[in-house]
C-alpha cells in the first residue's frame, strides 16, 4: 500500500494504510515533526499543512486524499528563519509555549499567498481556526501585518 | 546574604553526568532539540550548578524551571548572565535534571517545580549569586595564572581583562576555575549597573519555535521507541474490572496490550495504530465512588458544607455589626469547575532498561516526576533520570505527574521504549480539574454607604491536600489568595472551608486568586452600586492607607479613561488585586447583544516591582487576559454520572482571534522586588467584565461562565 506524494518539494512513498491521516504520515513516518496534533478533529489548527497550497487540517486529512499531491508544512517556509513569516515572527516575539506557532505560520502563509495586504477583518477570518491557549493572537495579528509589508517591498 | 547556599550540597561530576546523558546509553537535547553534550566541541567545565563552560568557549547556562511559555528559558539565564557578564545572546540553555537540594522552589517549599509565579521571584538573588560565584572563580583562576591580584582584573563579556590589555577567554579558565572553592561571599551590581535585567530582550526561544524544530514532548524519539494510548475510566478514579484485548492485539502494528492501574494500553509501532486498536477494547470498568456525582450534587454539596471552617482573619466583631445593621448586603458566588486544556495533550515518553528508567517529556515538576515514579514502580529514585522538553502550555496541569507514571509503567510492562500521547478527549476528560467554589460574602453598610463590618465565607476543594498531603485541619495558603482585600473595613471575619468533592482537582492558573478576585470584586461593586456610588470613586475611598493599590486602581482609570462616557453602547468594570507581590487593575470595556457579550477592550495597570524582562512581561498580561477572558466567558467542565461531558474544543470552546480584545497595559516604574506576572492578569478579567456587565444590563451575574448564566438570568 505504497502512496506517492510530494512534501517540501521532495517525492515521497508511504507504506501506511489508506486512512492514516496525514499528521501522523508526516510526523511519525517521515520524521518531520514541527506539525503538531492538537484535537485530532479539525477545530484547533495545530496540524495545518498546505495541500496543492491551500491550508487543511493534516489530522482529518487521510493519506489517501494526498496521493499525488504537492504538500508543504513548515519545514518549508525555511529551516533558517529567513521567511518574512518568521523574521516577523522573531521581530515580535511572537511563540509563547510555540506548540500551536507551526499551524498558526502556515494558516498566515496561506492568507498572504491570496492576499498581500489583509485587514483586521482578513486576519480574523483566515486565523481563526488557529486556538492559541497563550494568547498570543495580538501578536499574531502583527506580525502577520509586518510580513505582508515585507512581502510587498520584496 | 547566604552565597553558599546554592552549591554547598552540590557534586559537580553528577550534576555534569545527568545533565548531559540518559542512562541506557540515549544521549538526548533539551535545548533547542541539541544535546547538551554536542552544544560544546570542547570539554564542560562546571564551576557551580548553574554554569557550564567548554574549553572553546560554549557557555551554557541552566534553568531549573520548565519553559511552556512564560518565558524562563530567557529570563533564568538573564539573572546569571547578569552577573557573570556574558553576552546573553551568546549562550546556551538547558533545563536542569531533578536535583531538589540544588534546584528546589524555595518559595514552594522546596520542591523542583514550575508554577506559582515563584520563577523569578525565587531565583532574583540566588541567580545573580550563582552568576557572580562563577565569575569571582574566573577571575580568581586568571589572578593565578598571572600571578596578580584579583582586585587588579575584571570579567566582561566572557573574559576576564587584565592590566596592559592582557585578557584571557572564560573558556581558556574553566577548568581552572572549576577546581577552585565555590565562594561564600560575593558582591551582587548594583541594580543601576545592570546591563542586561530589566532591558527587552528577545526570546532565546523564538527561533526554535519558528521553524518547527523546538523539541516538545510529542516530539521525542528514541531508537526503538513504541507508541502507546491509554482507554481510562470514563469516571476519573475508576478501575479495570476485566478486559479483552484479543481484538486489539490482532489490529496491524500492534505490539501488546496491556494492564496498568489507570486503564488499558495498546502499545503499536505508531500512535495510529495504537490510536486506532484502542477503539477495540473491550472493557468492563469498576467505576468507584465518582460515579454518582453530578454538577448540581458537587454545587449543592459545596453550598451546604458541614466542615469546620479554618479562620483565616478576623478584625474586630463583624458578625455582631452585620446582625445589628440597619442595612446589610449578601451575595454568593459561585465559580464552576475548570479544565487546563493546553494546546499539547499530556504525554511522556519513559525508556526501561535493566532496572534504570529515562523520562523525557513536558513536566512542571522534576523531582515530583522523579519521586512518584520511584513510588510506582518500587525503584529508586537514583535509578530515574528525567529530561524536561518544552512544554507545550502547562497551565499548572503539568505540575501533575499521572500520564509520566503510566508512560513509565506500560514502558516497564513492554520493556522498551514507550511514548504515550493522549487524545484531546483523553486530555479533556482526565484533567485535575479547577475545583468549584462557593463564596458566601455579606456587609454592613452604614449611612454613608460604606462598609461597616463584611463576613467572607469561601467553600472549596484544597489540591494542596492532595498534591502535597497538607493536613485537613491545615489552612491551605493556595485557597486564601486574594482573599483579604485592600479596601479599610473597620470589622472583618473570613474564613475558608475545606470540601471535598470527590472529583480530583488540580492547580490551574492563578489559582485562588481567581475564585476569589472573582467574589471580592464582584461583591466591592455590588456594595458601590447600593451606595449609588461610581465604582471607581467608592473604592478610592477605601484605599486611603493602600498607595500601591490606590496607584494602580487610578492610572487604570486614567487609561481607560473612566471620567469620560465609554462610546455609545459601552460599559465598563474596574477590577482590582494584589497577587504574587503584584498590585494590578483592570478596566473592561464591552458591550452587549442579545446576550452575547463582546470585550472591546481590556487595560491592565500593573505595579510587579523590578521586572527582568519586561516584552514577557507584556507578553504574560496579554497571555493572562486572553486565558482569564476564555474562562470568564465561557468554560466550564461539568459532569453527569461522574463523566466529564465537555471532550473537546467545541464544547469547551476558547478564545480565538476574532474574539481578541484590544489589550491596553502600562507598567508602572518600580524598585520594589519583584513581583510574579504569570498568572495575576488572568484572576481579574472575570470580575472585571462581570462588573462591566452590570453596567451594561443592570444586571448582576453572580455565577462563571458570565455567557452561559446571563443567557439563563
Amino acid at each position: 500500500m505504497s502512496t506517492k506524494f510530494n512534501v517540501n518539494g521532495r517525492a515521497v512513498s508511504v507504506n501506511a494504510e489508506p486512512d492514516t491521516p496525514l499528521l501522523w504520515v508526516i510526523r511519525d513516518e517521515l520524521g518531520m515533526t514541527g506539525t503538531k496534533f492538537g484535537c485530532g478533529v479539525a477545530l484547533c489548527g495545530a496540524c495545518t499543512v498546505h495541500l496543492n497550497g491551500q491550508p487543511v487540517r493534516s489530522c482529518q486529512t487521510p493519506l489517501s486524499a494526498v496521493a499525488g499531491k504537492k504538500v508543504a508544512t513548515v519545514e518549508s517556509l525555511s529551516r533558517n528563519n529567513t521567511h518574512p513569516l518568521q523574521v516577523a515572527w522573531i521581530k515580535h516575539d511572537v511563540p509563547q509555549c510555540g506548540y500551536c506557532q507551526s499551524g498558526q505560520l502556515m494558516s498566515a502563509a496561506a492568507l498572504l499567498k491570496g492576499n498581500g495586504n489583509p485587514s483586521d477583518a482578513d486576519i480574523d477570518a483566515a486565523m481563526s481556526g488557529n486556538i492559541c491557549r497563550c494568547g498570543t493572537y495580538p501578536r499574531i495579528k502583527a506580525a502577520i501585518k509586518d510580513a505582508a509589508s515585507t512581502m510587498r517591498k520584496a | 546574604m547566604n552565597a553558599s547556599l546554592q552549591t554547598a550540597s552540590l557534586n559537580r561530576r553528577n550534576f555534569l553526568k545527568t545533565s548531559s546523558t540518559v542512562t541506557g546509553g540515549l544521549m538526548l537535547g533539551v535545548s533547542l532539540g541539541v544535546p547538551l553534550s554536542t552544544q560544546a566541541a570542547g570539554t564542560l567545565y562546571t564551576p557551580n550548578a548553574w554554569v557550564h563552560i567548554a574549553d572553546d568557549n560554549t557557555i551554557t547556562l541552566i534553568s531549573a524551571r520548565s519553559e511552556m511559555g512564560q518565558g524562563v528559558y530567557t529570563s533564568m539565564p538573564m539573572l546569571i548572565a547578569e552577573e557573570l557578564n556574558v553576552d546573553i545572546r551568546r549562550i546556551k540553555v538547558a533545563i536542569a535534571p531533578p536535583d531538589g537540594k540544588v534546584y528546589g522552589n524555595a518559595l514552594l517549599g522546596g520542591p523542583q517545580l514550575t508554577g506559582g509565579s515563584t520563577s523569578v521571584r525565587d531565583g532574583w538573588e540566588k541567580l545573580r549569586i550563582a552568576g557572580a560565584q562563577v565569575r569571582t572563580m574566573l577571575v580568581s583562576a586568571a589572578a593565578a595564572r598571572w600571578n596578580v591580584d584579583a582586585s587588579t582584573l575584571r570579567a566582561e563579556n566572557g573574559m576576564v581583562i587584565g592590566a596592559k590589555g592582557r585578557r584571557a577567554t572564560y573558556g581558556s579558565l574553566a577548568e581552572a576555575a572549576s577546581k577552585l572553592p565555590v565562594p561564600e561571599r560575593v558582591a551582587l551590581k548594583d541594580p543601576k549597573d545592570f546591563t542586561i535585567i530589566g532591558k527587552p530582550t528577545k526570546r532565546l526561544d523564538t527561533p526554535a519555535k519558528t521553524n518547527g524544530t523546538a523539541e516538545f514532548g510529542i516530539d521525542v524519539k528514541l531508537p526503538g521507541m513504541v507508541y502507546a494510548s491509554l482507554e481510562q475510566c470514563p469516571v476519573i478514579g475508576g478501575t479495570v474490572k476485566s478486559f479483552d484485548g484479543a481484538k486489539a492485539k490482532a489490529m496491524p502494528g500492534v505490539i501488546d496490550v496491556v494492564q496498568i492501574p489507570d486503564g488499558v494500553a495498546v502499545v503499536a509501532d505508531s500512535y495510529w495504530h495504537a490510536s486506532k486498536a484502542r477503539a477495540a477494547l473491550t472493557i468492563v470498568w469498576d467505576e468507584g465512588a465518582g460515579a454518582t456525582i453530578t454538577n448540581a450534587s458537587m454545587l449543592e454539596g459545596i453550598r451546604k458544607a458541614t466542615d469546620k471552617p479554618l479562620p483565616l482573619k478576623a478584625v474586630g466583631d463583624a458578625d455582631a455589626v452585620i446582625a445589628g445593621a440597619a442595612k446589610v448586603v449578601r451575595a454568593e458566588y459561585v465559580s464552576p469547575l475548570l479544565a487546563h486544556a493546553t494546546m499539547e495533550p499530556m504525554n511522556f515518553t519513559a525508556s526501561y532498561s535493566n532496572g534504570k528508567m529515562a523520562l523525557i517529556g513536558p513536566t512542571q515538576w522534576q523531582d515530583g516526576a522523579q519521586g512518584a515514579v520511584a513510588k510506582a514502580l518500587g525503584m529508586k529514585p537514583e535509578d530515574i533520570t528525567v529530561i524536561t522538553t518544552f512544554l507545550g502550555g502547562g497551565f499548572g496541569r503539568r505540575i501533575d505527574l499521572d500520564f509520566i507514571v503510566q508512560a513509565a509503567q506500560i514502558s516497564k510492562a513492554v520493556n522498551k521504549p514507550v511514548k504515550l500521547l493522549w487524545t484531546r478527549e483523553d486530555d479533556m476528560t482526565h484533567d485535575f480539574y479547577r475545583p468549584m467554589s462557593v463564596h458566601q460574602l455579606a456587609a454592613a453598610v452604614g449611612p454613608d454607604g460604606k462598609p461597616t463590618a463584611m463576613t467572607f465565607r469561601m467553600v472549596s476543594q484544597s489540591v494542596t491536600g492532595r498534591v502535597f498531603g497538607l493536613p485537613g485541619e491545615a489552612q491551605d495558603p493556595l485557597m486564601t489568595e486574594a482573599a483579604l482585600a485592600p479596601y479599610e473595613i473597620p470589622a472583618t471575619r473570613h474564613e475558608i472551608v475545606k470540601h471535598d468533592s470527590g472529583l480530583r482537582v488540580g492547580y490551574w492558573r492563578s489559582v485562588s486568586h481567581a475564585l476569589n478576585a472573582f467574589a471580592n470584586e464582584s461583591f466591592i461593586g455590588e456594595l458601590a452600586a447600593g451606595a449609588g456610588k461610581d465604582p471607581y470613586a467608592y473604592r478610592m475611598a477605601l484605599l486611603e492607607k493602600q498607595p500601591r493599590f490606590a496607584n494602580v486602581l487610578k492610572m487604570a482609570a486614567d487609561k481607560a479613561g473612566w471620567a469620560t462616557s465609554a462610546p455609545a453602547g459601552r460599559f465598563r468594570g474596574i477590577a482590582l488585586m494584589e497577587g504574587y507581590d503584584t498590585y494590578m487593575a483592570q478596566v473592561a470595556e464591552i458591550s452587549v447583544k442579545d446576550k452575547q457579550i463582546t470585550v472591546h477592550k481590556v487595560t491592565v495597570v500593573a505595579d510587579l516591582g523590578r521586572m527582568v524582562n519586561p516584552d514577557t512581561v507584556i507578553a504574560q498580561i496579554q497571555s493572562s487576559v486572553v486565558f482569564g477572558l476564555t474562562a470568564a466567558l465561557n468554560s466550564q467542565i461539568t459532569l453527569d454520572k461522574g463523566r466529564v461531558q465537555q471532550t473537546n474544543f467545541g464544547d469547551y470552546p476558547v478564545l480565538r482571534m476574532n474574539e481578541v480584545p484590544v489589550i491596553d497595559i502600562t507598567l508602572v516604574p518600580s524598585t520594589e522586588k519583584p513581583g510574579g506576572i504569570g498568572e495575576p492578569a488572568t484572576a481579574l478579567v472575570a470580575p472585571a467584565v462581570a462588573n462591566a456587565l452590570f453596567a451594561a444590563t443592570g444586571k448582576r451575574i453572580r455565577q462563571l461562565p458570565l455567557h452561559d448564566n446571563l443567557a439563563r438570568a
